[in-house]
Formats: structure tokens, C-alpha cells, sequence
């Protein structure tokens, strides 16, 4: 056979499994999501009906603030981390980066071990303060699992970029007189910003869509996944989840794709 | 170092320290708990493996299944992602990328999404609704783009067009091409995919929720029931065994990615 | 306030006392290396690489510390413990290493900002630069916008705004192709003559090394090789690696008797100043110090065993003459044919003797 037939069956698999798994459940879920009573507005209804745009809000806000919070802890830790060496330096990178892997149900486990109603924070303000303190069902609980597994991500990428760092750019600045603090600054923020854009847009994006976490913690704070579930299973709003679906993979899609413009291949793996 | 540098080295070291403390207790704490007697009287109460049993009599079929299903999306993303890739990589023109798009696509879209649509599409025809492959479709549709670039960057990096020219003009067909040159050089993004698949489809959750029957649970889904269902330890204990099947393919995975950037840089 | 050293118009006189450099893995990229640099002189380190040069460039800028007993001296002061940012150096990188995210304007600027300069006075001087470089009306370009003979004219003037004490460039010819470097080389040269600082500069190409330097340290596995103007590196080559590193050479082994050399080819006079002469001697003579001439009553004769043109001349190897063929340069007006013999005359001011190497 010629090279062309190889090369085309060679994506037949692909087409098969692509067309059967994906492409075609997406379209339906899209047409299903437009088949409920308000029609084609229900995809507008995410931005304008008052019900979701809170739940809209309070998703985005989350999202955005776990973003911030993991560039700055990120940041701070991967340059300690890559420009200095000391014993027990793998040991401490293998800790941060272990809850990689880690689904969103057990992330919730974890905050409910640290922040739950027998959780070890608890424990401490209990000695310290004389009053248990218990978090992990509330806003906060729920922005500490987002956290939890957000920072593993971000601060692989901006080690590995960090990595990459031209040394002779800070040395320059110093031979110009620029003291550390300066040198951060000028030289390496700026050359660290494609890697803030795309690791920053990829922890976005799965806190988006993180559904485990906000299942395990259980909580009254609305988030999208959990509207969705929740209309899905418990109300069968099936039309309406639909669009609720499509509405929020469109928005995780279009910042994963200003990530890319960026040059990033990050993991945007369970939340 | 000045006591400046010596400030400041220590308060991000402590700092450091605190964030990976806050990563790591938890998951301690939970090991610790599957093994203890009584969580709230902590480790004096003794250690026993009761909670372990325990969990192996309840769910041990959540175990098996998902070693089942990360196996066999292994076995798909292998039968499907390597060729994709190949042909991927040699037309690397407009169709392809769009392909790629596409590929990545369910990336993007949230787990719950991508069951949902799936459930509408299929939900009707029952027999499939109900096995464990309708969890493997997902699954599979979910890891291939890891497979696909891993592969894909094998290939960009070792020149794989004049290693299948080179076999060309020996007189080999593209089949055989495929199979004694190509496969065997893109060895170690092969490696690495499916250890990133393997790794993924064990802890998958968002998919397998909405897609799982009460035959067909995945151990992600029975960590959920038991966290809402089952005492503390019962709980922790099952996640010790989740814990013992994820850190040996994670060791290996950053292994592996150490010695490739070793071997890169030679 | 960061104490600068302001030294005026001709920078600091350098002075390095015995400054060695161990890395942490073991290597020993620098013996204990004594040097001074007078006041607004040109000193150009020239070697192959992991010669040290560079090792020794970086410890004078302030980048390495020198291992314990190095000293670096800049006018008398003490810098040895000085970081690099308060030494005011003026560095230029192999890399050129300017800030992508400044244009050109700001990258020059930026030593002056630190310093405190004001707007007015940062953008007089900022022209003052663009002029004496060439590179007006590049000042709003981004880095990546620029070519590589602009990026290296954008680094200097740089490294210059802030008025150093020293001038340090690391190889700043060797990122650009042939025809680039050399035509920026001359105009280095203008420029280094109009500022009139003191400047170190590092390379492994030794025409560069002669066009630039008032002097040059010929460096070889951490140790000087040899001091000295560009004529003395090259008609007195101290020993064998600096005599073949620095221009064409040929090396033969003679044994002297009667105040003549003896080669197997025959003989030839050996220079006057010739003191404690031993039996057998390691004797140097550039190839356009060798006079091709008819064979006949010719002391030193070989045959011609090939030809190369060259354009304005052509450089003929002839065997027979020493164990080695050796090169000759000859005038195009002379014509030759392989396998000729032909005799062979060398002024014995042209005669250089080596020491014995070290192996």
C-alpha cells in the first residue's frame, strides 16, 4: 500500500473513537441544551438570569482568587526552590508536587481532615483559642481545596520555567547596579510572564470545572459543576444542565486557548 | 551571605516548608487514620489493619474494576493514540492541527460535561449504559490527548521523518516501517504516556460519577460513598490503598522524566 | 546610598593578586593568576577554551569571588568582597543579554535609572550614546527587532551610559557571522580609542586580539602564557603554544653548532643574541619570514610538495627541509611547480628559539 493509504488509516482509529465518544454526544448535548423551553436562550440565560449568575459569579470569583493565590505561593516557592540547594531539597519538591494526582474527592478528604468537625486545624485553635474552629464545609473550606490542587500544578510550570531562565539577563542587571529586589522586578517577573499567562490560565480553567471537591465538601456555596449535577440528578432539568454544560466548557475553552497562544502544555487533570 | 540573604533565605525556606506542610499533613494524617484504631484517641489506641480489611471486603471489587478499566484505556489509547500521533506528526499541515484541536478538546470541557453528553447520547441503549465500557469510552476519550502528545514530542524530537526515509530507501513498506522504526524509537514517549494514562484513568472522578452504575464503581467512586458513608478510618484506610496504587506510578513517572532530561542533555 | 567607584575619564588601574578559582565539583578553572591593567589601557585575555579567561574576566567583575587569597585591586582599593553591583562595571555579555521587555532606549538607560539619574539627564545621555554607537533612531525598537550587529551596539552603549570604572567584554564579536565581525571589529577598535577606559576583553581569535589589544595575556589551562604588546606576542613568542597559537609557525628542531642551525635540509644562521646555546634547540620562523630563491649555492633547500593559493599570495609547503613539511609564504610573482627543489633563505633576526614545553 502507499504511504498516503498508511498514513490515512493510521487515523482511522482516531476518526472512530473521536466520532463516536465525542464528537457526536457534544452535539447532541449542545441541541439538547437548546431544546428546553427558553430554547437557544438558555445560553444566554447563565449571563443574565439572576439564579445562575450568582452561582456564575461566585465560580468565577473562586476561580480567580485560587488562581492569584497559587501564582504568588508558586512563585515565591519554585524560585526559592530552583535557585537554591539544600538537604532534604528533593524531598520537599516531591511533597509539593505529590497531590498532582490526586482526584477532587480526595482533595475534599484532605480539608475535611484539616478543617472538618474533628480536623487537626480545629485541634489547634482549640488549644490556642479555646474555640474549635471548623471550615471546611464554608467558602473558605471549598477556596483551600482549590488550592490544594491547584498549587501542585502551577508550580511545576513555573519551575520548569524558572529552569529556563537566562542567567546572563540578571547578571547584566547587576553589573548595572541593580540590588535583588530589583533585579526581580525588571528582569525576572517580566521574563516569567508567558509562564504566569499559561500556568495561570490552565489552574483557572480546572477550577472552573472542578466538581469532586465541591461534592465531597458538601457545601451550601453554589458552584457551576455542582448547579449542573444538581439539575441533572436531583431536578432533571436535563435541558437546562445541558446548556449549562456547554456554557461552561465554552468558557474553559476559549482560556485554555489563550493559554496555548502562550506556548503552554500544561496537565488540566481532575478538581 | 550577608544576614540579609540569611533573613531571607530562612523566611522562604519557613514559607515553603508551611505550604508543603499544608499539602502533605493531611494526606499523613489519613495513612495514619487507616491504620489506627481510634482516630479520635489517636495513635495510643494502637495500630491495626482491621480498617484495611475492611475495606477489601467492601470494596475490593472497586479496586479490580478500576485496575480493569486504567488497563484496557491503556490498551486503546496505545491502539489508537500511537498512529494518530504518527500520522499527526507527518502531515503537521492546517487538517492536522485541527485534529489536534480537537483532540484536545475534551481537555477543556469539564468532566461533568462530557458525561453528561455522553449519558444523553447513550444513556438509551441499556446494555452499554450498564457495563463497565461506557465508563472506558469516557475514560479513553479523556486520556488520549496525553498519550497523543507524548508521542507527538518523541517524535518531534528525534527526527522521525528521516529515520522512516532511511528505512524507505531499504525497501521497506510503511507497515513494517511503522513497526521496526518508528514504534521502537518513540519507546519513551510511549513510556511516559501511558503511565500519565494509567495514573489518570485510577484517579478519575468527574467522569466516572455521572457514568457509574452501582455495579460498575469505580475506586474513586467508592472513596466518595465511603467519605460520606463510612466511619473515619474506614474512610482513611480506603484511601491508604489508593494512595499505595498512585505513588508508585507517580515515582515512576518523575523517574522517568528525570532521566530523559538527563539523557536530553547529553 | 551605594558608594560608586567614580574614577573620571580613564577608569581604574586593575590590579589581580593571585586569584585561582575552584568550582564546587572540583575543576580548577584558574590557577593563582597575577595581573595589573594600567590606567585606560586595553588588555586583551586570548586563549582556547577553558583557558580561564573568561573564570578571570568574571572575578573581575564581581560575579565569582576568587578562592581565598586572591586579591582584586581596583586603583589600590580593595574589591575582592565588593559585589558586582556596587564595583561599577561596565559588562558586555557574549549574549548581549539585553532586557526583552524594555526597547532599546529604556536597556541603555536602565544603569543610570538605578543610579538615581534624572529623566532630562537620562534622555541627554541616552543620545549622547545612540550617537557614539551609531544607532540613531533605533531608540523605541523592541530587542527582538534588532539585528545582531545593532544588539551588540545597544549592549555596549549600555554598558557604557553609567560611566565604569572598567570596561569587560566577554566575546562580544563571537555571536556574529565572518563579514559582521569584521567590520564591527573596527569600529570597536574607534570606539574603544574614544572612550579610553580601561578595558578587558575576551577572545579566542587572535587577529581580533591584535587589532584590539595594547597588550595581551595569552592564557592556557589557567596560567598566563605570555605578557606582552601584539609584536612581542608575535615576532617573540615566549614558548611552543603561544608562538602556534598566535599566527602561523613553524616549529623545528635544530642542533646548534658554530653559530649555525643544522636542519636535515642544511643549515641556517642563528640570531646573534644567543646566549647559553645547547646542543639541540626548538627554533620558530613565520612563514612570510622565509625567502623562496633558486637552489643553486642555497644553504637551507627542500622540495615543494604543494601549493596553495591564497589570493594575495601563496603558501607552499616544502618537505625535506625539517621532519615536518614546512609553510612558506611566497609572492604570487613566483612561480612554482610541485616537486620542484628550491632553496630556501631565513634573515636569522627572524629565528626565534622556544624554551623547551612543558608536556
Amino acid at each position: 500500500m502507499s504511504k498516503r493509504t498508511f498514513v490515512g488509516l493510521c487515523f482511522a482509529p482516531l476518526a472512530v473513537l473521536a466520532a463516536a465518544f465525542f464528537l457526536l454526544p457534544m452535539a447532541r448535548l449542545v441541541l439538547i441544551g437548546a431544546s428546553g423551553e427558553q430554547g437557544f436562550h438558555a445560553y444566554t440565560a447563565i449571563l443574565f438570569d439572576p439564579r445562575y449568575r450568582a452561582t456564575l459569579f461566585n465560580t468565577v470569583a473562586l476561580a480567580a482568587a485560587t488562581t492569584i493565590a497559587s501564582l504568588v505561593i508558586a512563585t515565591i516557592s519554585g524560585l526559592f526552590l530552583q535557585r537554591n540547594r539544600f538537604p532534604g531539597h528533593a524531598l520537599l519538591v516531591a511533597m509539593l508536587t505529590f497531590p498532582l494526582a490526586f482526584p477532587g474527592v480526595v482533595v475534599g478528604f484532605m480539608i475535611i481532615l484539616l478543617a472538618g468537625r474533628q480536623g487537626l486545624l480545629g485541634d489547634l485553635t482549640l488549644h490556642l483559642f479555646g474555640r474549635r474552629e471548623v471550615f471546611a464545609y464554608s467558602l473558605q473550606g471549598l477556596f483551600l481545596g482549590y488550592l490544594y490542587f491547584s498549587i501542585p500544578r502551577v508550580i511545576l510550570t513555573i519551575m520548569a520555567a524558572v529552569e529556563k531562565l537566562d542567567p546572563s539577563l540578571e547578571e547584566a542587571a547587576r553589573a548595572l547596579g541593580a540590588g535583588p529586589w530589583r533585579v526581580v522586578r525588571d528582569v525576572i517577573l517580566p521574563a516569567l510572564a508567558p509562564a504566569f499567562i499559561a500556568s495561570g490560565a490552565i489552574a483557572f480553567a480546572t477550577a472552573m470545572g472542578a466538581f469532586g471537591t465541591a461534592f465531597t465538601l458538601a457545601t451550601d456555596v453554589a458552584v457551576l459543576p455542582m448547579l449542573i449535577y444538581t439539575e441533572f440528578t436531583l431536578s432533571a432539568n436535563i435541558a437546562l444542565a445541558a446548556a449549562l454544560s456547554v456554557g461552561l466548557g465554552l468558557v474553559t475553552w476559549a482560556i485554555l486557548a489563550l493559554a496555548r497562544s502562550y506556548g503552554g502544555t500544561g496537565v488540566a487533570a481532575a478538581g | 551571605m550577608t544576614m540579609r540573604d540569611r533573613l531571607i533565605f530562612a523566611l522562604q525556606l519557613l514559607f515553603t516548608i508551611l505550604v508543603a506542610a499544608f499539602l502533605i499533613v493531611p494526606a499523613v494524617l489519613s495513612m495514619l487514620a487507616g491504620i489506627t484504631v481510634n482516630y479520635f484517641r489517636g495513635i495510643q489506641s494502637g495500630l491495626t489493619l482491621q480498617w484495611v480489611v475492611q475495606v477489601w471486603q467492601l470494596y475490593s471489587d472497586t479496586i479490580f474494576r478500576s485496575f480493569l478499566i486504567a488497563l484496557a484505556t491503556l490498551g486503546v489509547t496505545l491502539v489508537v493514540g500511537i498512529p494518530a500521533a504518527y500520522a499527526l506528526h507527518l502531515r503537521s499541515d492546517r487538517f492536522s492541527r485541527a485534529i489536534e484541536e480537537i483532540i484536545t478538546l475534551p481537555l477543556a470541557i469539564p468532566g461533568l460535561a462530557l458525561a453528561l453528553a455522553l449519558l444523553l447520547t447513550y444513556g438509551g441503549f441499556s446494555d452499554f449504559r450498564r457495563s463497565w465500557l461506557f465508563i472506558l469510552a469516557g475514560h479513553a476519550i479523556f486520556t488520549l490527548p496525553f498519550m497523543v502528545r507524548s508521542v507527538m514530542a518523541v517524535f518531534g524530537a528525534i527526527d522521525v521523518k528521516t529515520l522512516d526515509e532511511g528505512a524507505a530507501s531499504l525497501g521497506a513498506t510503511p507497515w513494517r516501517r511503522f513497526r521496526d522504526v518508528i514504534v521502537p524509537n518513540a519507546m519513551p514517549g510511549i513510556l511516559a504516556g501511558s503511565l500519565m494514562v494509567v495514573t489518570l484513568s485510577l484517579g478519575e472522578f468527574n467522569l466516572t460519577w455521572m457514568l457509574h452504575t452501582p455495579l460498575t464503581k469505580t475506586l474513586p467512586v467508592g472513596l466518595a460513598d465511603s467519605y460520606a458513608s463510612m466511619r473515619l478510618e474506614v474512610a482513611s484506610a480506603y484511601t491508604l490503598v489508593f494512595f499505595l496504587m498512585i505513588i508508585p506510578l507517580l515515582v515512576a513517572m518523575q523517574m522517568f522524566a528525570r532521566q530523559r532530561a538527563g539523557a536530553a542533555s547529553l | 546610598m551605594t558608594r560608586q567607584f567614580n574614577a573620571g575619564e580613564h577608569g581604574v588601574a586593575v590590579h589581580i593578586e593571585h586569584c585561582a578559582k575552584t568550582f564546587a565539583d572540583g575543576t580548577q578553572a584558574l590557577g593563582p593568576v597575577t595581573l595589573e591593567v594600567a590606567r585606560g589601557e586595553t588588555v586583551v585575555l586570548l586563549g582556547p577554551s577553558g583557558c580561564g579567561k573568561t573564570t578571570l574576566l568574571r572575578i573581575i567583575a564581581g560575579l565569582e569571588t576568587p578562592d581565598a587569597g586572591g586579591r582584586v585591586l581596583f586603583n589600590k582599593s580593595e574589591v575582592t568582597r565588593v559585589p558586582i553591583e556596587r564595583r561599577n562595571v561596565g559588562m558586555v555579555f557574549q549574549s548581549y543579554a539585553l532586557f526583552p521587555n524594555m526597547n532599546v532606549a529604556d536597556n541603555i538607560a536602565y544603569g543610570l535609572k538605578i543610579r538615581g539619574v534624572n529623566a532630562a539627564e537620562r534622555s541627554a545621555r541616552i543620545a549622547e550614546l545612540v550617537a557614539l554607537t551609531g544607532i540613531e533612531g533605533l531608540e523605541r525598537r523592541r530587542v527582538d527587532q534588532l539585528s545582531g550587529g545593532q544588539r551588540q551596539r545597544v549592549a555596549l552603549a549600555r554598558a557604557v551610559a553609567v560611566r565604569p570604572s572598567v570596561l569587560l567584554l566577554d566575546e562580544p564579536l563571537t555571536a556574529l557571522d565572518a563579514a559582521l565581525r569584521e567590520r564591527l571589529r573596527g569600529e570597536l577598535n574607534r570606539l574603544l580609542r574614544t572612550l579610553g577606559i580601561t578595558t578587558i576583553y575576551v577572545t579566542h581569535d587572535q587577529s581580533e586580539a591584535m587589532a584590539l589589544g595594547d597588550r595581551i595575556v595569552v592564557m592556557r589551562k589557567g596560567a598566563i602564557a605570555q605578557s606582552g604588546t601584539p609584536r612581542e606576542i608575535y615576532f617573540a613568542p615566549a614558548n611552543r603554544f603561544v608562538a602556534e597559537f598566535v599566527g602561523a609557525a613553524n616549529i623545528l628542531d635544530a642542533a646548534y653548532s658554530n653559530g649555525s642551525l643544522l636542519v636535515p635540509g642544511g643549515k641556517l644562521l642563528a640570531p646573534d643574541a644567543y646566549e647559553n646555546p645547547k646542543d639541540r634547540v626548538l627554533v620558530m620562523i613565520r612563514p612570510e619570514s622565509i625567502r623562496i630563491v633558486a637552489v643553486d649555492g642555497a644553504g637551507l633547500c627542500g622540495r615543494v610538495e604543494s601549493l596553495n593559493f591564497v589570493g594575495d599570495r601563496q603558501r607552499v609547503a616544502i618537505a625535506e627541509v625539517a621532519a615536518k613539511p614546512i609553510m612558506v609564504d611566497a609572492p604570487n610573482s613566483i612561480p612554482l611547480e610541485v616537486g620542484e627543489r628550491v632553496g630556501l633563505v631565513i634573515d636569522p633576526s627572524a629565528v626565534r628559539l622556544l624554551p623547551g614545553d612543558p608536556p
